[in-house]
Order: structure tokens, then sequence, then C-alpha cells
């Protein structure tokens, strides 16, 4: 229904923009007058004003409809049916009469189910013809504004710039509207799990058992959400991977920027940014398939017995995968500092090393650090590589060789599958999500703040 | 100024450049210098290397997934076992079995012949019977197909199995091994190239499975998120690049989309799965959904590389545009954007090719599902090649990890792909000013 | 004006040479058809040119005629560029500076420079001062060390200015402050020659006016080389003069004869502005 009522809107819309072009180019300026705009901005005038009402409306119905027809389907709902039910039996009922109108019937449903199917196929149906009506009025009156006010001197053009610049002004609002989509969902969904568990526990708590509660009834006694030993296994990985490419990435830049060669930085640079573009399921997979092995047998050849899911092989591979940022972001560092700083100490006779190690790191120091920050908050919020190599169970340590989780391992692993989507569980990971989301957030806005001031102190 | 003519202190003299002392430091730093050149080598040689040591690790792994072991069988189809009006009800495992014992001779207890037909892929009867239905004439006689081989067998025809390990510690039995040897004795066996990775969809047999539904499904993602982000990207680029004045609203909006390129990506699936799927109703498991998600979390990179575009094109031009009378409008659009567009579509690429390689939000959206048929449109349920090689990784079986690789070095050859493209448009169409 | 070239005279006389050596001590640095080239551009046309020793020599020519590729040769700092081709001989106190065994860290010790603009490191302004005798382990303690910083900030007329602000940054001081401080560095390491390339340029006339007696006095203990686009300013404080031009150095000599007695036509048309 949808697909093609926006068709219809796309077609009439483009009608629109003909007749309007037609009609302005009909117009015939009294003596010594001229058209104010081109006829083709009457016509695009013509289909904006069909296109962003019926689509804006659309849009909204299409967000919204399933849930307006669920509040009318609950109300005409029998108490027989309703009394006794939890959120989430709710949840259950209301699925099971969406697959009954749906025809997929697993077990003969009860005849007040069929009934209530029946009601939400006629529901649906009320629905999809309002809202045809409704898109046909909203693109008839488009048109038939237009068409009123297409004359010689109508200003066509600036309204047609008008109506751009709100598009354009609402699609960079649109970035702010992520950001607060994103923190008040988690927010929301952070405050319902505090309600069921305090934050208190969860935020020094030091044991982290939330598969426990798998049944809603058995929270509160036994499922444990302290999730101490989460943020110290996040901590854990992140620290041996910025501990492997922190060093790997600064030397890397600087060999990059005091001795290498054009042709092969031209060579190296490129590499470095394949090993960025690696997508992270794919280091995922080298971890367990190559490295967490590799690191167990090392380990065993000097008679350290370790976990196969050690932080170490998640922790290393992530240090990879962060190597071509540090390198990539202290390169851009280094060669900030201006050339004569450079020329200044090697005309005092220091070697290219002495040039890199005392002026130029010092001197690009903030660029560096803004870098590494900004690898940090990658590391934490890396999933997929601790996904597949890091472990499940929340312990408390921090022995690299050991097995740890971390908060996105946790997260994914809370969420997939098929859980209620009200239980504590699953809100718990919305909890780990708003302490992540705050956590990088804050590491971002330090690191882009350090970077941005070091590159205006140069420029 | 009667500072100035005292000479030299005592201690500069005393080491002048030329002095022993001064070679002998002289020394000590050159080599300290090469110490340093050498970590910085060491360093990119371990960047290097690993990268060299991942790529081989997936291709040496993922190479022999492109071949399939086929054993080529002739199934009786005797009227007796085949009803061509009702070829639903047809058994056919025995028709399988039938085939299986025409080229091996009879096979006496059942417990031998359920051993027999686990050389064979489980999915042969559904091949049989598919290739029947499309020729029901067939029946009376027999028909000739080369069916895939179960994975264990596969594995070892491909030399992955070996022989000379235990029986008891192998997935095949000796006996079965003596069957295999006896088809490819008599010519039955053979390895082509493995289409059905392409062309088959997901199956819980490594034999049988493919990447038909992954691609599409990457597809209808990378379309979704191409027709929201790109749009809505160059619209917000082309304000704040152009139009906006400077002020702390825009600063603030400049702050939150730098931020946003450096969110964790599984942060904007919590917000999928929350906004998306749970307040509007979305379906889960599909590509309307998550790329959807994948259009967020690429937004900002197609802003920041639209607005490097534009900011590349000189102000000479908009001036002399706009010095002919044209609007602020009429110059972006008819003169800005067209000569920025190659940088816009890059940064794009880019963009999109970040979008095809993204896994932790999908998951989350719930494209990780077993779906064995390749989705029709937006709604239906699928897998991407991100999350299809999650899954893969995860599978016990054996066959499975030659697949993932494949599986990585299909999804690394479009990546490779789209950024040629990138490179091509960024060297041949982008103008130096 | 009158008396730095008179001094001129005294200095060409005095001083014993630094370092004994057979050559003629009077002129440390001597350079012979010098040829430069930047990929397949070539810069220099076979320079040959005699430095004198204890004494301003200033270097004059329009811009883009190579003044500044061949003062960088003289402490190889051509080598830092990528493409740049030095051929010919220059020879320090009787070395070549191009031969294949010469340290360039020591050259570079011996024959120190100051650029442009200036370009104080982002430290200090003693861990300014204090960096060349740091890595050329001038100073073999702590107080050593602060004795050469201080005395250089003195040689440099700094002293009086920073000696309470000794540990703020050196890019917290006035350009002509700067310019200073990077004299001092220079001066730190105990050079033998001081290359300046247009020490002045970025700097207002008071700051130039100190800088220009600053080298004047300098030039007693050092062998100083200027490159200057100001005539009067080559004038006041060098005692030798070079002209160059399109590459070629066309005229030298004592810079009171290339004043007022110049035996080229391009070099008499420069000095009066027709050129340049
Ligand atoms: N790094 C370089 N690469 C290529 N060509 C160069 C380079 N540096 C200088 N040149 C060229 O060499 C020639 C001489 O340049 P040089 O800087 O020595 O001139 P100059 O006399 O110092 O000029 P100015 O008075 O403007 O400083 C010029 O034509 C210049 O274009
Ligand atoms: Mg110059």
């Amino acid at each position: 229904m949808a697909g093609y009522l926006f068709l219809a809107i796309v077609v009439l819309a483009t009608a629109a923009y003909f007749v309007g072009t037609m009609s302005g180019r009909r117009l015939v300026p009294a003596g010594g007058e001229k058209v104010h705009s081109l006829p083709g901005y009457h016509g695009l005038l013509g289909a904006f004003a069909v296109f962003i009402p019926a689509a804006i409306v659309l849009l909204l119905w299409l967000a919204f409809q399933s849930r307006i027809v669920d509040i009318f389907l609950v109300n005409s709902l029998p108490s027989t049916l309703i009394e006794g039910r939890g959120t989430g039996q709710m949840s259950l009922l209301l699925s099971e009469i969406r697959n009954v109108a749906a025809g997929v019937v697993f077990s003969e449903p009860v005849p007040d189910v069929v009934a209530a199917a029946e009601r939400l196929k006629s529901f649906r149906e009320v629905s999809e013809w309002i809202i045809a009506a409704l898109v046909a009025v909203l693109m008839l009156g488009g048109f038939l504004w237009v068409r009123s006010q297409i004359a010689v001197r109508f200003r066509a053009r600036n309204a047609v710039e008008r109506v751009l610049s709100g598009v354009m002004v609402a699609c960079a609002g649109l970035a702010i509207l992520i950001t607060l989509a994103i923190f008040f969902s988690l927010l929301y969904e952070a405050i319902r799990f505090f309600s069921v568990v305090p934050p208190l526990e969860f935020f020094f708590g030091l044991r982290w058992e939330p598969q426990i509660a798998i049944r809603a009834d058995q929270v509160a006694g036994a499922g444990a959400f302290g999730a101490i030993p989460v943020f110290v296994g996040t901590f854990l990985v992140a620290a041996v991977a910025m501990a492997v490419a922190t060093p790997i990435g600064l030397f890397t830049a600087i060999y990059l920027v005091e001795y290498s060669s054009d042709r092969f930085r031209s060579i190296i640079k490129p590499t470095l940014e394949i090993l960025a573009g690696v997508p992270t399921v794919v280091y995922g997979f080298f971890a367990v398939l190559t490295v967490a092995p590799a690191i167990r047998e090392a380990g065993g050849l000097i008679g350290i017995v370790m976990s196969p899911n050690s932080a170490l092989a998640a922790g290393l591979v992530m240090g990879i995968m962060l190597i071509p940022i540090i390198a990539s972001l202290s390169d851009d560092a280094l060669r900030a500092v201006p050339r004569t700083m450079r020329d200044g100490s090697l005309a005092m006779g220091a070697t290219p090393g002495e040039t890199v190690m005392k002026v130029l790191v010092p001197a690009a120091i903030p660029g560096i650090m803004g870098g590494v920050l900004l690898a940090t908050s990658i590391a934490i919020g890396e999933t997929m590589i601790v996904a597949m190599a890091a472990g499940l169970i929340a312990s408390l340590t921090i022995n690299p060789l050991d097995s740890v989780t971390t908060v996105t391992v946790q997260i994914i692993t809370l969420l997939t599958g098929d859980t209620e989507f009200d239980s504590p569980k699953t809100l718990a990971a919305f909890g780990l999500g708003l302490v992540l989301f705050l956590m990088t957030l804050i590491l971002n806005v330090i690191a882009l703040t350090i970077v941005k001031r070091f590159r205006e102190q140069y420029d | 100024m009667t500072e100035s003519t005292i000479p030299g202190t005592g201690a500069a003299v005393a080491a002048r450049p030329s002095s022993q002392a001064a070679a002998a430091l002289r020394k000590r730093r050159y080599a300290a210098d090469t110490r340093l050149r050498v970590a910085g080598l060491t360093a990119i040689l371990a960047a290097v290397g690993m990268l060299g040591l991942l790529l081989w690790t997936i291709v040496s792994q993922g190479l022999p997934a492109f071949t399939q072991t086929h054993v080529r069988l002739d199934f009786p189809l005797s009227a007796e076992l085949v009803d061509p009006a009702d070829l639903e009800a047809t058994n056919w495992r025995a028709v399988v079995t039938g085939g299986l014992n025409a080229a091996l001779g009879e096979t006496a207890s059942p417990a031998q012949q359920r051993l027999l037909s686990q050389i064979i892929t489980n999915n042969a009867q559904f091949i049989v019977r598919d290739a029947v239905r499309a020729n029901p004439s067939l029946v009376g006689s027999s028909i000739t197909l080369s069916v895939p081989a179960a994975d264990p067998f596969d594995g070892l025809n491909k030399g992955q199995v070996l022989r000379d390990v235990p029986e008891a510690n192998r997935r095949v039995s000796d006996a079965q091994i003596a069957w295999f040897d006896q088809l490819s004795a008599q010519g039955r066996v053979t390895a082509p190239f493995n289409w059905g990775l392409f062309f088959n969809a997901d199956s819980r047999f490594p034999e049988m499975a493919g990447l038909a539904g992954a691609i599409t499904g990457s597809f209808y993602l990378l379309l979704v998120c191409f027709l929201i982000s790109f749009p809505v990207g160059i619209a917000s680029a082309i304000y704040l690049e152009e139009f906006a004045p400077k002020n702390r609203w825009t600063d603030l909006i400049e702050v939150n989309i730098n931020n946003l390129a450096a969110m964790p990506s599984i942060v904007y699936g919590l917000l999928g799965l929350a906004v998306f799927i749970q307040i509007f109703g979305a379906p889960r498991s599909a590509p309307l959904s998550g790329g959807l998600v994948l259009s967020l979390m690429v937004l900002p990179t197609i802003i920041i590389s639209t607005r490097a575009a534009l900011k590349a094109i000189p102000p000479s031009i908009r001036e002399a545009a706009l010095g002919m009378g044209a609007s602020k409008h009429q110059v972006v659009m008819q003169h800005v954007l067209p000569l920025a567009m190659p940088g816009i579509l890059t940064g794009t690429i880019i963009g999109m090719a970040q979008a095809l390689g993204e896994t932790a939000p999908l998951l989350l959206i719930g494209m990780n599902a077993f779906v064995t048929s390749p989705p029709g449109g937006i709604l239906d349920a699928s897998t991407s090649l991100p999350t299809q090689i999650f899954i893969w990784a995860d599978s016990p079986e054996r066959g499975f990890v030659s697949r993932t690789s494949a599986a990585i070095m299909v999804l690394l050859g479009f990546l490779l792909f789209m950024n040629a493209i990138a490179i091509y448009l960024r060297s041949k169409l982008e103008r130096r000013w | 004006m009158d008396a730095t070239l008179g001094m001129a005279k005294t200095t060409e006389t005095a001083g014993a040479p630094l370092i004994q050596s057979e050559i003629n001590h009077a002129t440390p640095v001597r350079a012979r058809d010098v040829v430069v080239h930047y990929g397949t551009k070539q810069a220099l046309f076979g320079v040959s040119i005699d430095i004198p020793e204890r004494s301003v020599t200033a270097f004059i020519g329009p811009s883009g005629c190579g003044k500044s590729t061949f003062l960088r040769c003289i402490n190889r700092m051509n080598d830092t560029i990528v493409g740049c081709k030095v051929t010919g001989k220059i020879e320090l106190e009787g070395a070549d500076i191009y031969d294949p065994s010469l340290d360039v860290v020591e050259l570079r010790a011996r024959v120190g420079m100051v650029f442009q603009k200036p370009n104080p490191f982002p430290k200090s302004i003693y861990d300014n001062v204090a960096y060349g005798p740091k890595i050329h382990g001038l100073a073999q303690s702590k107080s050593a060390l602060d004795e050469i910083v201080h005395s250089s900030l003195r040689k440099a007329g700094l002293w009086n200015e920073v000696k309470d602000r000794l540990n703020e940054p050196g890019t917290g001081l006035s350009g002509g402050q700067q310019q200073r401080l990077c004299i001092a560095r220079a001066i730190a390491v105990g050079p033998e020659v001081i290359l300046m390339d247009e020490p002045c340029s970025a700097l207002d006339p008071i700051a130039t006016a100190i800088v220009e007696e600053l080298i004047d006095e300098l030039r007693e203990n050092y062998t100083i080389v200027i490159v200057t686009h100001s005539m009067q300013q080559a004038a006041r404080v060098s005692q030798k003069t070079a002209f160059f031009h399109l590459g070629k150095l066309i005229e030298e000599g004592k810079t009171e004869d290339i004043f007022t007695n110049p035996k080229h036509k391009q070099t008499q048309d420069y000095i009066t502005g027709r050129i340049g």
C-alpha cells in the first residue's frame, strides 16, 4: 500500500512539474514587465507542493500506524483475554493476533483471538483508506494552490529556494537529532533498567551474571548485574590494543615523516589504508582462526596455560586494526609542525632522529594525543573482534592471559537470540549502551577538541 | 652590550665539534639515529606483515572453497518408486540411495545404507526431485546428475581430511573411504568451480551453503542506505558549507557530526532496535531496518567528505557566477555542486564501503537470522555478507571454516572494487585547481 | 655607517685562525664552480667565492637569483630538499664539505644558520638555547650548560630581556626577540660560521636595527654570511658584498667598492633600483 502511494506521489509530482512549467511558459507579461521566474521554477514549486506534504504525511503514517492500530486493537479486546496478563504476555498475545491475521497459524487459536485478528485486519484497512484519502487531498490542495499562485510577478524562484533552504536546514539538523535520539532512547531504556536493578549495584557490583535472570519474575533475587567486571574487561582489552597500536603506529609515522623516501611512503600509506579498510568481522575471524591458537601454542611452549579466548588475543588483533588510525593521525600531526622548525633543528647539527624526537614529537604531542584518544574510543566501542575472540563470562581480572568479556560483547549477547524485549536482561544491554555512549562521547569530544586546537595553532 | 665580547665558555671550547670526544659522541648519536630508523622500519614491517598474514590466512583457507567436490550418479527413476502424477509423495531418499547402489552395488544392512548415503549431501534428495520436476518425462528411465559430496568427503577429496589419521579421530569411516575411492575410480568424482557459493542461499550443510542470500541482502541494505544517506548527506553538507552562518549553532552541528563519525557502530544498532523496531515497528532482520541504521551511520562520513569536496572548489567560481546575477542557490546548484560531484561520489563510495563491511549494528537488528532463500525485497528477512561471515564463523562444521574465508574473500573483493572505483574517480575526474 | 665600513679594514688583518690549517686563514669558506639543480631546473651556474674570516659577507640580488640556494649549500641544508643536486666544490677550512666521508652533523655544528622567519622551537627559552649544546654534548654538567645558555643569550643581546623568564616558551617572545633567540641558539653550539638568510625581513625597523647592531658585534668572533634584500642593510653591516643574478655570481668585492663603484652594469642597475 505505502509503496503504491509513494509511487503515486512521485508520478503526480512529476506531472505537477510539467503542468507548472507549461503554465509558467504561457504567462504573458504586460507591457514592459518581465516574468519574474523562469517556467522551470513554477514547475518545481508545483512538484514540491505536491510531493513534500504528502510524503511527510505518508512517512509519519508509516512510522506510527502500527502503534495506533495496536492501541485501537488493545482497546477492542474483550476483558477475558486481557485479564491477568503482564506487559510481556500482552505483547505475546498481540503477536499471536498479528500472526493469525497474517494467516500464520501454529495451533488452533481461541475464537476471541480469531475475532481480534479480523478486527485488526479491518482496522488496518480503514487506516489505509484514511491515509490514501489524506494523501490525495494534500496533493490536490498543493497543486491547486500553486496553480492559483502562478502569475507574471509571482516569485516562484524565491519560493523554491526557500523550500530548498528549509529542506537543507532540516537535513543538517538531523545530525543533532540523531545524537539526541541515541541519547534519549538509551536513557529511556536505561532508566527502565535502573528501576529494576539499582544503579549502585550496576556501577559498583562485582558480579555480572545476567544469563541467570531469564524469567521476569526471577530478577530481583537471582540475576547479578554488577558491571564492574565488564568495565574492567573492556579496559583490559582496550589497554592491550593500545599497547600494541600506539608504539607501532607512532614509530610508523616517525619513519614515514623523517626517514622514508617518497616512493616508499607512497607504497606504505595505501597499504596501511587497506589495513584500515578491512571489516572488523574479518579481524574477528582472523583472531579466532590464527592469532588465538598461535598465542595459546606460544604460551604452551613456555608452559603458560591460557584460556582459548584470552584478552591478549582479542586485544592484539584490535591493536593491529588501530595501527593505521594512530599512524595516520600521528603522521598528520608531525607533518603539521612547520618545516622551519625541522630546518632549524637540522641546521644546528641535529641528526634526523634527534630532530624528530626532540622537536617534532614534542611539538606534535597534542595532535598525537588526540589520535591516541580517538583510537582508545574506537577500541572501547569495537564490537566484532571481541564478540568473536573474547569471552562471554565476566571475570574480574587484569591478567591479559585470562578470558574477559567487554561491554560490547555483553550488548551483543544480551540482545541477539530470542529474548523478551522487556526483560531486565535486554534492558541491561541498554544500560551498558548508555555507559558506552557517554564514555566514547567524552573521549571523542576531548580528542576532537585537542586536535582542532592543535591544527589552529599552526594554521 | 659589553657581555657580547665575552669569548666562548671553557666548556664550549673544550668540546669543539672536531675534537676526539665529540667524534665519539657523534658516533653514539648516529647509532641512536639508526636505532630509531630501525624501530620505525620494524613497526612498518610489523603492520604490513600482519596484513600479509591476515590476507594469506584468508586466501589459503578460502581458496579450496571455490571448488566443490561433486559425485556424478545415475539415479534410477523406476515407476514403482516415482509416481509422475504425485512427485511430492515420492520417497526421494530411496531414489538417492538407489543411485548410490547403482554405482557401488547393493549394500546389505540399513545401517550401511545410511553410512553410504552420508557420502553425498543430505540435500541430494531435493536436487533430484527438482530435476525430475523440471523434466517429468524421465520417469521410468534414469537421470544422471552431479550432486555435491557431503562436507567430510569434500574435505577428503581436497586432502583436508587425512587418511592416515586413526579412524576414530576421523569424520569418515574406513568403509566410507573405500566407497568414495570406488566412486573416484569410476571417474564419478569431480571438483568443478563452486557456483553454489554464489547462487545458493544459506544452508545447514556446508556443501550446499552459498552467499546468494547474503549478497542480495547486502545489495538491498546498500540501496536503502544510499537512497537515504546520499541526498540527506549532500543537503546538509551544502547547507553547512555554503549557506550556514558561522555561529554557535553551526559549531555545535559540526562537533556533533565529527563525534557521530567516531561513535561506535553498535550504538547505532541500539538506536535502530529501540527506535526503528520498537517504536516505529520496522520489520526485524529486514534490509529496510538495517539500511536505515547504516544510513545514519555513514551520514557523517558523507557529510564530511562532501564538505571537503565543496571546500575544494575555489571561491573565484562562485564569485564569477554571482557576478553574473545568479542567485546563491543557482550558483550552488548549477556551478559548485556539479564541479564537486567527483569528490562527493568518492566520499559516498567510501561511505558505502564502510556500510558494506559493518556487522555489529546488523546483529542487533537481527540480520544474523538463518534464512534459506534470498530476500525478495527490503522487507524480507535476510542476512548480509558480514553477518553471514559471522554466522559461518560460529558454525561448528569443518567445511564452514573454508566457506567463511571464501565469503571474506568475496566481501574483500567487493570492497576492493568499490575502493578502486573511488580511486579512479578521484584521479580521473577530480580537477586540481 | 662610516664606522662600520671603517672596521672592515681592521678585521681583515685581525684575529688568529681558530684552527690551524695550511689553507689561507683569512678565508674559512671557499666555493668553486658550485652548480645546483632542483630536479631538472638549474638554480646556480658555477658560483666561485671566498668568504673572509671574522667579517660579514652580504649576498644581494633580485628575488629567485639563488642567494638562499647558495647559502644553504654552505651547511648542506640543501640535502634536506628532495631532488636537489649540488656539484662543484665548497671547502671549510680546507676540507671539502661535499666529501662523502664528511659528517654533516659536525659540519652543521660548525656552520650555524639563522632563518628568514624566526623559528624558535615550541620549548622554553632556556631549552631553545640549550638544545644545541645538549645534543652535541658540549656541557658536562648542569652548571656548564647554564653557563653556555647565559653567555649565548648575552652575546645575542637578549639576556637582560629574558633573564627572568627563561622557562617561558620561546614562542611567546616578540618577533625581534625570537630572531635574537634563534641567533643565541646558533651561537650556543660554538660555530665558526653563521649563515643568515634575510634575518630581518620579518622584523620591524627597530628590531632590525637591534639585530643589525648584534651582527656587527658578532663579527668579532664569527664569520658571518648574510642574505639581504635591503641595500642599506648590506651597506651598513657587511664588509664584503656579492651580487647574484639569475643564478650567477655577477660581482663580488669590498662592500664600499660594490656600492660606490660597481664594475658591472647589472650590479649598478640593481643597486640603483632598476632591476629586482
Ligand atoms: N625547493 C625548491 N625546489 C625547486 N626549485 C627551487 C627550490 N628552492 C628554490 N628553487 C628555485 O631556485 C631558484 C633560486 O631560489 P632561491 O630561493 O635560492 O632564490 P633567492 O635568491 O633566495 O630568492 P629570494 O630573494 O626570493 O629569497 C628559484 O628560481 C627558485 O624557484
Ligand atoms: Mg631566499
